[in-house]
């Protein structure tokens, strides 16, 4: 494999077929596509259109029915579950729909998960630093619950971005927000990424924010457009 | 890492109040498993003490020889406390009359356990004795006063000696054997032995070394003495029969309880971890997203519910040290001295049943969370293998099944219950399937309203399948309980009524028993039947010789060495069961009857031949069958029975027994001077203590069964866990589509109520089927079926279930349906 590779994810003929009642579903049909390093795309397409799905399986969390996937050099659809969960906590960070903070856990507590699942011993420091920098230095001991939306977001972006990861998955993380804040959050994500250089895959079926992206694909029925 | 982690979610977990049930449940079973265990364990060790009471010492050395000087003092050097008693037979003289009796010469330290009871004269009261007869004095028993007349003070020849008798002796705490067939006694110093010159090298008698003190200078004077080929050795031995015998029955129960226990909390936790691991699918699926592999997944709760179950074993241990206390201070009266200090052991069972508990109910249920994909970070509908609501149970029939061999103590009942628990599960499984489709059809016919909780029902036909089998299988358990301890107390006071014989009189002669009874009856005495007495020796069975050596076993032993009481009767005695062969009517050949126990100990069967040696006569005759017979009653019994006219031609005396209150005693003295041969035994002593031990033994047995009840409401309570979050989530929607409350309350309450119902009727019925079974087989008592169980047990469940249902779901009706629908 090509050691130099200038994409971070290179994806090939994808497809992804589910088993319904009425026959064979296909959610993706034959999907190909490259990002390269430092890049920002993003993904829209109305709802159904099966965008969540391409991105759980460029992000490892899900297989394709055939085709391959390529992130940062490895072969994800050559690895194991465990495999791939080892190459999510290095390389990879999420932030979802609904934040998926853990509600019991505090906002500080939250954003050293993946620090603590990657064995790090300064967890507690960087993740500090990290909620400092998304504004919520204040609001560390706090639980989700005692959070507003907007910073509830806030928080996953922290914890999105204190593993490092060479790429971040965001599925449609403006889509419980105010219109506001979206613009608020929006700015922070991409002023947080100016000096880290992480690629940004987005997916919305907000055109908004796509236009803040470097780069933007549609999707409809399962294929790009 | 995981382990911070694990400590870190158990905190949280635990304000959340998601493990609240699990640890409540564990800690009830295992409060009452230790405390059960503590106790049993107390109770044996306080009957080892006992025991050692009828022993009047630790450990006995018998011999036919007198006991070496060697022996003795090498007991000394051990720091054990000795004393020497010599049993001899010996003819008493008085007025010219003589009495054989067994006379036993003792050391001044004599009884080591236990202590000797006296009375100033015959019947009158009796008090304790540290002492033993001065020289020059001797105690008569009771039955020496009777026979030869005589009055304290009175002075009686023993072999060369005369002796002034000086008490009467009412109890020495090592008279073993059968009351009815020993000689009567006489008690003496032994330093007045000489005097009588009774005993000279080669004359018979039995010498005995006593000794007691700390328990490993007794086991280390055991290996010692057990070196001398002369010596026999006895050690502890068990108790009365009758106290054994409600004491075996409460740890049956006691066992029993605890298990329900255990399985009713291993049902609550196994529901409630099922809830708890529904609730964390998400957490699982987010951190597999950011890159917990599955293995940190189980590690991270496993460890968590290992802490859990250790702290809950722990509190459960706690608090099992102290219920023990509880039930020891209620059974306080069953010994004299306080209970012994327990043993740690039931801490350790505790402990490792804890652990063994929560891994077997609820780690099946928290292994389903490494399944949880990651991918569900985005899609929320991915549910982690449909892990079928009853796979819980496999799980949970083993965890159960390694917990029971340390509780039941009895094979049966362990074996009963399992057959009880999976014939009661998978009745409740078929009923509850069938329940489920039945309704199905019903639905078209009810208003919209009950139809809607109906219909929950039936769509979630696996979950309440699962609930109905909680919830019967919990109210079958305790209903079983409440049937098996009615059973149990109204047996026991069954036994022994008000008007329990106390006195026993025998050696009435044939031409006598009409005269006696008339002479009881004129003076307001009862009097019960009086039955015919033979005394006789077993000499052959199938015509070969009978040998005590050629017995193993010290009973069977016992019973080919010794005299037996032979009666005779043409009915089945009361209280008496057949348990092989049949029943004589006018065989016209000779016959006998076998407690079931003693033909046992001398591998007898039915058909077997044998000849008794009656005085100098012997009768031959087929054992025609077997008896069971309840030998806690203070019934008269008899091990062997002839058919009529078997022994019309042999010496026989007649035995009867009779209830007299304190204030009427008098009555005996009128009867032993009109009637000299009569001899009456006094047991009033041992009744008192029998009925003392009952009534303790039903205290406790209703303590133990506080414990299990609360298991079961706790088994209820998560039983309506287990749809609790569904319900709100439902009741909210139902809610914001415009359904009014009563609307929302209506399909609950028909939804809980089916539940109830159906649960109730399978558990009334599976309850008296193992009613049955646990009273035949186990308890061994007879059975009162209540039909009324049948009514009030699904009564009872439904109005159960829909006021704890409708109370939980209470709150689901006050939020806000908007808050409702987000909190999910
Ligand atoms: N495992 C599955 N089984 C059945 N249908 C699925 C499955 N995964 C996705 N789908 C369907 O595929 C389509 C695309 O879904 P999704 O990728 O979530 O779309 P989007 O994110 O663009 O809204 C939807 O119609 C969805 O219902
Ligand atoms: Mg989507």
């Amino acid at each position: 494999m090509d050691k130099t590779s200038n994409y971070i994810i290179r994806a090939e003929n994808l497809v992804k077929q589910v088993h319904s009642p009425a026959g064979i579903l296909t959610i993706l049909d034959n999907i190909s596509l490259e990002i390269k390093y430092s890049e920002s795309l993003a993904i829209v397409g109305v709802s159904g259109s099966g965008k969540s799905t391409l991105l759980g399986i460029l992000a490892g969390l899900d297989l394709p029915s055939s085709g391959k996937v390529i992130l940062d050099n490895v072969e994800l659809t050559g690895l194991d579950e465990d495999g791939r969960a080892k190459l999510r906590n290095r390389r990879v960070g999420f932030v979802f729909q609904s934040f998926q903070l853990l509600p019991g856990l505090t906002a500080l507590e939250n954003v050293m998960l993946p620090l603590e699942l990657a064995g790090k011993s300064d967890a507690d420091e960087w993740a500090r630093e990290q909620l400092a920098e998304v504004g919520l230095a204040d609001r560390m001991a706090h639980y989700p619950n005692q959070l507003s939306g907007g910073e509830q977001q806030r928080v996953a972006i922290a914890r999105a971005f204190v593993g490092k990861p060479a790429i971040l998955f965001l599925d449609e993380f403006t889509g419980n927000l105010h219109q506001k804040t979206v613009g608020q959050i929006m700015e922070l994500l991409f002023r947080l990424n100016s000096d880290r250089g992480a690629t940004l895959l987005l997916v919305t079926h907000d055109t908004n924010v796509a236009t803040h992206c470097s780069r933007k694909l549609t999707m409809a029925g399962g294929r790009i457009i | 890492m995981w382990i911070k982690l694990s400590l870190t979610y158990l905190k949280r977990d635990w304000r959340a109040g998601e493990l609240r049930l699990i640890a409540l449940a564990l800690i009830i079973a295992i409060a009452s498993l230790t405390s059960v265990n503590f106790f049993t364990n107390r109770i044996n060790l306080a009957i080892e003490t006992q025991a050692t009471e009828l022993l009047a010492a630790d450990l006995v050395v018998r011999s036919g020889e007198p006991i070496k000087q060697e022996l003795i003092e090498q007991a000394g050097a051990l720091g054990l406390k000795t004393a020497l008693t010599i049993n001899f037979h010996s003819v008493i003289v008085f007025a010219g009359k003589l009495e054989l009796a067994e006379v036993k010469a003792v050391q001044p330290a004599y009884p080591l356990r236990g202590r000797l009871q006296i009375s100033e004269q015959l019947f009158s009261g009796e008090t304790a004795s540290e002492d033993i007869p001065q020289p020059g004095k001797v105690w008569p028993d009771a039955r020496l006063f009777q026979s030869l007349g005589l009055e304290t003070g009175d002075r009686v020849n023993l072999g060369a000696a005369s002796f002034d008798a000086a008490k009467v002796l009412t109890y020495e705490p090592d008279r073993g054997g059968d009351l009815f067939n020993i000689a009567p006694r006489l008690l003496m110093n032994i330093a007045d032995l000489e005097a009588t010159e009774l005993i000279q090298p080669g004359s018979r008698a039995v010498y005995k070394l006593l000794v007691a003190g700390p328990g490993d200078a007794v086991v280390g004077f055991r290996a010692l003495t057990s070196k001398y080929e002369e010596y026999e050795i006895q050690g502890i031995r068990d108790a009365r029969p009758e106290l054994r015998a409600a004491l075996d029955r409460t740890k049956q129960f006691s066992g029993l309880a605890v298990l329900v226990s255990i399985a009713l909390a291993g049902l609550a936790i196994a529901m409630s971890a099922r809830r708890y691991a529904v609730r964390h699918f998400d957490n699982c699926a987010i951190m597999r997203c950011f890159g917990a592999q599955q293995g940190t997944i189980v590690k991270i709760y496993f460890t968590q519910l290992l802490i859990l179950a250790l702290a809950c074993s722990g509190i459960g241990c706690a608090l099992g040290y102290l219920g023990q206390e509880g039930l020891a201070a209620l059974m306080s009266g069953i010994v004299s001295r306080p209970l012994p200090a327990p043993t740690l052991t039931p801490v350790l069972i505790g402990m490792s049943a804890g652990v063994l508990a929560v891994l077997g109910f609820a780690m099946p249920q928290i292994l389903r969370l490494k399944n949880v994909a990651p991918l569900r970070a985005i899609r929320r509908d991915l549910i982690p293998l449909p892990l079928s609501n009853l796979s819980i149970y496999p799980a949970a029939i083993g965890c159960l099944l390694l917990l029971t061999p340390w509780q039941s103590g009895s094979l049966n009942l362990t074996f009963y219950s399992f057959i009880g628990l999976l014939i009661t599960g998978l009745s409740a499984f078929l009923a509850a399937r069938v329940g489920i489709h039945c309704l199905d059809r019903l639905r078209a016919k009810v208003g919209i309203a009950v139809r809607f909780g109906l219909a929950n029902v039936v769509r979630r036909a696996d979950l309440s399948t699962a609930q109905i089998l909680a919830i019967s299988l919990g109210v079958m358990t305790l209903t079983l309980l409440t049937l098996s301890r009615t059973d149990l107390l109204a047996n026991w006071r069954d036994r022994l009524p008000e008007d329990t014989p106390n006195y026993f009189l025998i050696n009435i002669q044939p031409d006598e028993v009409a005269a006696v009874k008339t002479f009881i009856k004129t003076r307001g005495g009862p009097m019960a039947q009086a039955y015919p007495m033979i005394r006789a020796r077993l000499v052959t069975i199938n015509d070969k010789a009978v040998n005590p050596d050629d017995y193993e076993d010290d009973q069977a032993k016992h019973f080919a060495k010794h005299i037996l009481n032979l009666s005779m009767a043409e009915t089945l005695p009361a209280n008496n069961r057949l348990v092989e062969g049949e029943w004589w009517d006018d065989a016209g050949e000779n016959l006998f009857s076998f407690e079931e126990e003693f033909a046992g100990a001398l591998n007898i069967v039915t058909g077997d031949r044998l000849t008794f040696k009656i005085a100098d006569k012997r009768v031959t005759g087929t054992v025609a069958n077997l008896r069971g017979v309840d030998w806690d009653t203070f019934d008269v019994n008899f091990f062997v029975i002839a058919n009529p006219g078997t022994l019309d031609d042999y010496p026989t005396t007649y035995i009867t027994s009779l209830h007299l209150p304190p204030e009427r005693k008098r009555l005996l003295i009128d009867l032993i001077r009109a009637y000299p041969n009569v001899t009456v035994f006094d047991v009033d002593t041992i009744l008192g203590q029998v009925r003392n031990v009952m009534e303790q033994v039903i205290r406790a047995i209703e303590f133990v069964f506080g414990f299990t009840l609360l298991a079961g409401v706790i088994v209820l309570l998560s039983a309506l866990q287990t749809t609790h979050d569904e319900r709100r989530y439902e009741s909210a929607l139902l809610t914001t589509l415009g359904a009014g409350r009563n609307h929302v309350l209506t399909g609950l309450f028909a939804e809980f109520a089916f539940l109830g119902l159906v649960a109730g009727i399978i558990s009334a019925l599976a309850a008296t089927a193992a009613q049955i079974l646990l009273a035949e087989y186990v308890f061994k008592i007879d059975v009162t079926v209540n039909p009324w169980v049948w009514l009030i047990t699904p009564l009872l469940c439904t109005l159960i279930i829909v006021t704890a249902g409708l109370l939980g779901t209470r709150k689901v009706l006050s939020t806000p349906p908007m808050v409702a629908l987000k909190q999910v």
